[in-house]
């Protein structure tokens, strides 16, 4: 167990120089994989918890910063993630190392849990299990999404004006449905755009 | 209905279900995931080749195993051909989004102190939050109802969400917890 990290690093500056970083391309393989086997659910949540609790490789906000661009981005958001942490500390070889580490062993299981939900799934505690997972899955990612709110306290954009962009993108998501290409593009650009007047 | 029986799919079809995956990586913006209708579309509706219930079991099974949720896609491609369809659809997904990625990130890692790239994330970040709680919402709202199972759900999520935050627990032991609570049909 390491001592917590403190996350609120002065003014978000947190240069890579200063954190402990991974050691070599198997400690990548191993720790991904190793957090991977928890993410029950998703990855997200445990990463946050392994990669900036724990091992302290990233900030707080670094860790916003790199989900921020790895969810812009197409893919799959804890894959980008693992290949820039990976590819940041160790190029290519490090960004394949991580995300080798992410799927070997979860690839083999899953697919040995397809094979045998076929034969289980009639049974109802089977699937009032799943369903619990289901829950609890939800639980940690909304968990996560309250531990990052404090990164908005040290957005350049303001506390109250950040705040406001969260809730937007929530609401045009989650009410008004809008495809995630159109939140980008629009409360994305006006974002950045008043990011930009903002940056000195 | 065996999860070792799946169509045999010729050449031309598996070539096919490559590239559709190809095509729905780089649309995959805010994850995965967000490409699910689609896929649903091709290997459901258009091609038949698995069930509308083998669809959301697949994504169910991924959900509750250790590792990345991208794992969904894999168990598609399984259920649709075996194993070489397990490897069709994870290539197609993740060749063009890691090239892509790669490609991005060097490019603005050389100009992380320039104006532009500092805005970009700045202005980025509060939408990644937004986002996030948009999907812990739209993963909880098929369990949220007014029925006892409903609100054992519903105190669930509550108690992951407080524990998360107060303690240093691992997480794989409420999801331990979530499982035993919905096995015995509490939530």
């Amino acid at each position: 167990m390491t001592a917590p990290v403190d996350g609120v690093s002065a003014g978000g500056v947190g240069s890579a120089q200063e954190r402990p970083g991974p050691t070599s391309n198997s400690d990548l393989f191993f720790t991904f994989n190793r957090l991977a086997l928890q993410g029950f659910g998703g990855v997200l949540a445990v990463a946050q918890r392994e990669l900036v609790e724990r091992k302290g490789w990233l900030s707080r906000e670094e860790f916003v910063e790199m989900l921020a661009l790895s969810q812009v981005l197409p893919g799959p958001n804890v894959i980008n993630l693992g290949l820039m942490l990976g590819d940041r500390f160790f190029g290519l070889k490090g960004a394949f190392a991580a995300v080798a580490g992410m799927l070997a062993v979860p690839l083999v299981i899953v697919l040995l849990l397809t094979a045998a939900y076929a034969e289980f799934s009639r049974l109802a505690f089977v699937s009032g299990a799943l369903r619990g997972m289901g829950a609890v899955a939800a639980g940690l990612i909304i968990a996560t999404a309250i531990r990052l709110m404090t990164t908005l306290g040290s957005n350049r954009l303001g506390p109250p004006l950040a705040a406001a962009f969260a809730v937007l993108t929530f609401a045009t998501i989650v009410w008004l449905r809008w495809p995630l290409l159109w939140v980008v593009a629009g409360l994305g650009t006006t974002a950045v755009a008043i990011a930009y007047a903002r940056t000195p | 209905m065996s999860g070792l029986l799946h169509p045999v799919l010729s050449n031309a079809d598996l070539l096919g279900l490559f590239a559709h995956f190809l095509v729905l990586s780089l649309l995959a913006i805010g994850g995965a995931i967000t490409t699910a209708p689609d896929m649903h579309r091709y290997v459901v509706d258009e091609h038949h080749w698995i069930s509308d219930a083998q669809f959301s079991a697949s994504i169910a099974i991924a959900q509750a195993a250790p590792g990345p949720n991208v794992l969904f896609v894999a168990v598609i491609g399984w259920n649709v051909a075996g194993p070489i369809g397990a490897v069709a659809t994870m290539a197609g997904t993740l060749l063009p989004s890691t090239a892509l990625t790669l490609l991005a990130t060097r490019w603005g890692q050389r100009r992380r102190d320039t104006r532009f790239v500092r805005a970009f994330k700045t202005g980025l970040t509060p939408l990644t939050i937004g986002l996030l709680v948009a999907t812990g919402w739209v993963l909880a709202r098929p369990y949220v109802a007014v029925d006892a199972r409903g609100l054992g759900a519903i105190a669930l999520i509550a108690v992951s969400v407080a524990l998360m935050l107060r303690t240093r627990i691992s997480p794989m032991w409420l999801v331990a917890l979530g499982a035993a609570a919905g096995a015995l049909g509490w939530a």
